[in-house]
């Protein structure tokens, strides 16, 4: 298993949030595991103990430690750690932290 | 013996003891979520018992994993990991599992291709279009070489649980 892609998406079939993070995975080339989540809110337990929040799209970045929900925020995460110019813009961010809104 | 006649099914072409038992990759259902796995993963690790059942909700799959379960395999024995296969989706192995109270993990493949590749295909009277896995039980070691394997002649049919149990005592 050492060949096990370093990202984990958690995922709800069809839910548009999901398609949009696996959309800016895919384009930057990035491969990921996929673990499928119950529908119902209250049961994605798996999801609650990574981010103490129930929400999907969520990710585990193992290469990086990054763990984190809310769509826009994971696909400004992965063009910020993944993109062109990865470096340079990372160094930019590293005075105001990832904190911003949803 | 009933008065009725038991419907045989075809003989099955399925890998034998000693033989190398197919790799495959599909969903692997649990408790909280479902991920794409091979079963290979798992023999890498050690021993598996797969065990191949007609779709979940009928009589024939919640009898074999209630006995599966009340004998508690791989429970104790860590070295050993009980995975199922029938052709139900991801959704309905969830509700399954829930409702045994199992800790089993159950792969889903919803097209038989597993059956196919082990031999085991069963094409379903009165369900036009359904094929799924007769009922069957392989054990599989570290080297994916089958030490054990059953599978259905008739329908229905049960494992032998106790011969199964003597092959794992055997690993």
């Amino acid at each position: 298993m050492s060949d096990d892609p370093d990202i984990t998406l958690y995922r709800l079939q069809a839910c548009p949030f999901c398609e949009r993070v696996v959309r800016a995975l895919d384009e930057h080339g990035l491969s990921y595991d996929s673990r499928f989540v119950e529908p119902m809110h209250s049961e994605r337990n798996a999801v609650a103990r990574i981010t103490s929040k129930r929400t999907v799209p969520a990710i585990v970045d193992e290469s990086t430690g990054v763990t984190m929900s809310e769509s826009a925020n994971i696909v400004e995460y992965v063009e910020r750690t993944y993109g062109d110019g990865a470096d340079a813009a990372s160094e930019a961010e590293s005075g105001t932290g990832a904190a911003g809104g949803a | 013996m009933p008065e009725f006649d038991v419907v045989e099914l075809p003989e099955a072409d399925h890998p034998e003891a000693g033989e190398e038992a197919p790799d495959f990759t599909r969903p692997l259902v649990g408790a909280e979520y479902w991920s794409d796995a091979s079963l290979s993963e798992f023999t890498d690790e050690g021993p598996v018992l797969l065990v191949c059942f007609p779709m979940d909700g009928a009589f024939p799959a919640t009898y074999v994993w209630n006995e599966i379960r009340d004998r508690g395999w791989g429970g104790d024995d860590a070295d050993l990991t009980v995975l199922g296969v029938s052709i139900s989706t991801p959704y309905e192995h969830g509700t399954f599992l829930d409702e045994r109270g199992m800790e089993y993990r159950l792969f889903s493949d919803p097209d038989a291709g597993v059956a196919e590749s082990y031999g085991i295909e069963h094409d379903l009277d009165g369900m036009a279009g359904v094929t799924e896995h007769r009922p069957a039980v392989f054990l599989v070691d570290g080297d994916r070489t089958v030490r054990y394997a059953w599978a259905a002649s008739e329908w229905p049919d049960f494992p032998d649980y106790d011969e199964v149990e003597a092959a794992l005592d055997d690993l």
